[in-house]
């Protein structure tokens, strides 16, 4: 099993710690993972994407053109990475600030409105953790108890006590996944 | 014992493995893609858990210094910074080879010239392996490609440094030093103590006893006559090295009729590119040297003998495709394949390049 | 709205020697602010052509695409080197530099002494934000005791990592320094009075009075992990204590 997948999205939404709790549940099931970032200076308000892969067996390249599956959280992510997604793969996206939909035939594609779910909530700094729930029913690759196990390990210490809301998010993401298109 | 696992980026990992390796000083100057080294070592309070000693420098010609003191002193000393702060140290490091002092310094190369990009690029290969600063002297450039190896270099290198009082260069980039990867630990060594500082380096400037005389720490030597034999004492210590201390790793090479050969972050395409081309009916192969001083010379000439063309591939306009051309001596047609300026190559790039130059069509 | 767009309406515009070029610094950051104060000055000194300003690396390194003057970019610290020899080159000309806190007091303390010392008739702008911004809020020389950074953090410990540094009291002790000043940027009456100061600076230059330091105390709400208005408030509440607003080295006047 190898699964190659990019989170893009907008800095301070979560995109590389959600990409870090998923690295880590798999890493909980003995899988090889890697994490590669987009960095470049602490500006405010700029895009930020990360490439995950979990694989049973030792990892090549940590840089990838294609993915199995495209997490994607604004419209710029939208227009740069819908065509890097394998045919057959999935494509994942939070409704909120798209103008554009995704217009693939060949691709699996599921919404997730996360955004606008967390603020229903109240819980805006779990909307990174409502998508991750989505993925998590989709894939089925990590289990909820990884995942948890992941939370706390790449949580610091003091942010322990907000696990559980960020499980409630997981599961409130379970439930609000949309299917639009499935081959 | 149940192996203790983590999730790091190369950048921690590197810090993490100094403090458990007992490292008595790490010396530095933020620049990305490397900050987080310092970062790691500060927010883990070392001098706290071990008495390692952590300084943020005023600036990397400072930090170097720093470390080529505590060298003298048979400290384990470290420093790291990225291409342009690398540029400030090689004064110092001049210094610390030409005294013959061991130390450790991480380079996490980012795209030049000159300011460039702070994406990952290998561009500073030749200032590594060629000696870099003035004077003839070299350092043991070690070139990490995944985070356990940035981990694992550390006391490697420490231990090369140490066994041939010669200055250790991690050559790493911006994409190995900025992902993270699954770790395992080693357990955390104590600091040597005084004694055993003074023990292991006897030469050490660890305060003058009756029973010895002054240590003295120096580059100098003005008679021409001694100082050509200074440098003839350091050849012969490059030349050990070149027999001893080679490492490499090779994928598929048993019947590969082309070769990649590639390091650091371009090694990790370049294995995924095999793959593919095999795939494709190519047979290709990778030799990834692990040390680029000393380069694996000797392996690549046997695989002249078998190969039908080697491909260079580095993040860089061409440099450790000389040191390739030098050891195949012309039996085989050897070519650079490159992106520059922080762009990482993809593995169909790579095939397309070993296709244009040694199949044709 | 079109009848209310006429010349005799306009009250504020901005400054010719401002290129098109949208800034890239946070949302708040008082880099901004102090660009276009020294751009509105270049213009009322009629300066535009004879100007040739020098920025090191830092948050302020795409200075050049900003300022419509011709412009160098420098290694980190090394922007008074640059300046000195332009401004013995070029000895009629407005040659300012434009400098953080990491820059001009850890790397470039040797290059900022020594062009200070020596007189060298420049600007200097320096905007101390207590932080280095642009690396992602590592500790500089100027963060404050107890200032937590990413190289610091528990908080600066004094011990551990020395003092916060005063540069610009330092080289008001040279010689060759003409007028140095601390000003600041975040409210539109200290802007007002920043403006003056580097009008006076530049001033002085241009009648080749040696060299000419302001210094702007600002914010890095991104470094400090601060909402603009909270780190604003935070700036006043501790920066200003440590470094006071006001006249450091004032020139007599004939
Ligand atoms: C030789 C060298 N070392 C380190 C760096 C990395 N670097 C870039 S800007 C900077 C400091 C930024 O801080 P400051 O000067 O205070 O300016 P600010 O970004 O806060 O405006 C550093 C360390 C570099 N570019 N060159
Ligand atoms: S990081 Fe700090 S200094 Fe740089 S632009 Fe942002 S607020 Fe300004």
């Amino acid at each position: 099993m190898t699964e190659e997948l990019i989170i893009a999205g907008f800095g301070g939404q979560g995109v590389l710690s959600m990409g870090k709790i998923l690295a880590y549940s798999a890493m909980m099931q003995g899988k090889e993972v890697s994490w590669m970032p987009s960095y470049g200076p602490e500006m405010r308000g700029g895009t930020a994407n990360v490439t995950v892969i979990l694989s049973d067996d030792r990892i090549s390249s940590p840089i990838l053109d294609t993915f199995d599956t495209a997490i994607i959280l604004n419209q710029q992510s939208m227009d740069k990475f819908e065509e890097s997604v394998k045919p057959g793969g999935l494509l994942l996206y939070d409704g909120n600030g798209i103008t554009r939909h995704p217009e693939r035939k060949d691709i699996n594609i599921y919404r997730v409105d996360a955004t606008d779910e967390a603020s229903k909530i109240g819980m805006a700094k779990v909307f990174n953790m409502i998508v991750l729930g989505a993925y998590v029913k989709l894939k089925e690759l990590v289990k909820m108890d990884d995942v948890v196990e992941g939370l706390k390990k790449s949580l610091p210490k003091r942010y322990h006590h907000m696990i559980p809301d960020n499980e409630k998010a997981i599961h409130r993401g379970m439930e609000i996944l949309q299917e639009i298109q499935k081959l | 014992m149940k192996k203790e696992l983590r999730l790091m980026k190369g950048n921690e990992a590197v810090a993490e493995a100094a403090i458990r390796a007992g490292a008595d000083g790490y010396f530095g100057y933020p620049i990305t893609p490397q900050s987080e080294v310092m970062e790691h070592l500060m927010s883990e309070k070392p001098h706290e858990r071990t008495g390692m000693v952590v300084l943020q420098a005023e600036s990397e010609v400072a930090a170097i210094n720093m470390v080529y003191g505590a060298a003298g002193a048979g400290k384990m000393a470290m420093t790291s910074s990225s291409s342009p702060g690398i540029s400030l140290k090689q004064e110092g490091l001049s210094y610390i080879a030409g005294a013959e002092l061991p130390c450790l310094v991480l380079n996490v190369v980012r795209g030049g010239p000159g300011l460039g990009t702070i994406q990952p690029g290998q561009s500073d290969y030749f200032q590594a392996v060629k000696g870099g600063g003035h004077g003839d002297y070299k350092l043991i450039t070690l070139a990490p490609s995944s985070v356990q190896e940035m981990y694992d270099f550390v006391e490697l290198g420490y231990e090369l440094a140490f066994k041939y009082r010669n200055p250790v260069m991690l050559l790493s980039d911006g994409a190995i030093g900025q992902m993270m990867e699954k770790v395992e630990l080693t357990e955390e060594k104590q600091r040597r103590s005084h004694e055993e500082v003074i023990k292991q380096c006897p030469w050490a400037t660890t305060g003058k006893t009756p029973d010895r005389d002054h240590n003295v720490i120096t580059s100098l030597e003005l008679d021409a006559t001694k100082q050509e034999q200074v440098n003839h004492k350091i050849q012969a210590k490059y030349k050990e090295l070149e027999e001893k201390e080679v490492r490499f790793e090779e994928l598929q090479c048993e019947d590969a009729e082309y070769l990649l050969i590639a390091y650091g972050t371009s090694a990790r395409i370049a294995q995924k590119a095999v793959s593919q081309a095999r795939e494709e009916g190519i047979k290709l192969g990778l030799l990834r040297p692990i040390t680029l001083f000393p380069f694996p010379k000797k392996r690549l000439a046997e695989l002249a003998g078998q190969v039908k063309g080697m491909l260079s591939v580095e993040m860089s306009a061409g440099q450790m495709i000389e040191d390739v051309k030098l050891a195949v001596n012309g039996k085989v047609p050897a070519e650079h394949f490159g992106r520059l300026g922080g762009i990482i190559p993809s593995g169909e790039e790579i095939i397309e390049a070993v296709r244009k130059n040694f199949i044709g069509g | 709205m079109e009848d209310i767009k006429q010349p005799e309406n306009l009250v504020y515009k901005k400054s010719e020697v401002m290129t098109d070029k949208v800034l890239h610094y946070c949302p708040g950051c008082g880099h901004g602010t102090a660009h276009r104060l020294i751009a509105e000055v270049i213009e009322e000194l009629g300066i535009q052509e004879k100007t040739i300003g020098i920025a090191p690396v830092g948050c302020s390194v795409l200075a050049y695409d900003y300022f419509n003057v011709d412009f160098q970019e420098a290694a980190h610290g090394r922007a008074p080197a640059l300046a000195t020899a332009i401004s013995r080159l070029y000895e009629d000309h407005a040659v300012f530099t434009y400098q953080g806190d990491g820059d001009l007091a850890a790397i470039g303390t040797a290059e900022t002494i020594h062009a200070c010392n020596r007189g060298e008739n420049i600007v200097i702008v320096f905007v101390n934000n207590g932080i280095y911004g642009m690396t992602g809020g590592q500790m500089a020389p100027t963060t404050l005791e107890g200032m937590k950074s990413s190289t610091s953090p528990y908080g600066r410990d004094l011990k551990m990592m020395g003092n916060p540094l005063k540069m610009t009291e330092l080289v008001a002790q040279l010689p060759g320094t003409h007028y140095v000043t601390r000003q600041a940027v975040h409210k539109p009456g200290k802007a007002r009075k920043a403006k003056k100061a580097l009008k006076k600076a530049f001033q002085y230059q241009q009648e080749k009075k040696g060299t000419q330091v302001v210094e702007i105390v600002s914010n890095c709400n991104s470094g400090w992990k601060m909402t603009p208005n909270k780190a604003n408030e935070w700036m006043e509440e501790n920066m200003f204590p440590f470094y006071p607003l006001g006249d450091i080295k004032v020139p007599e006047e004939k």
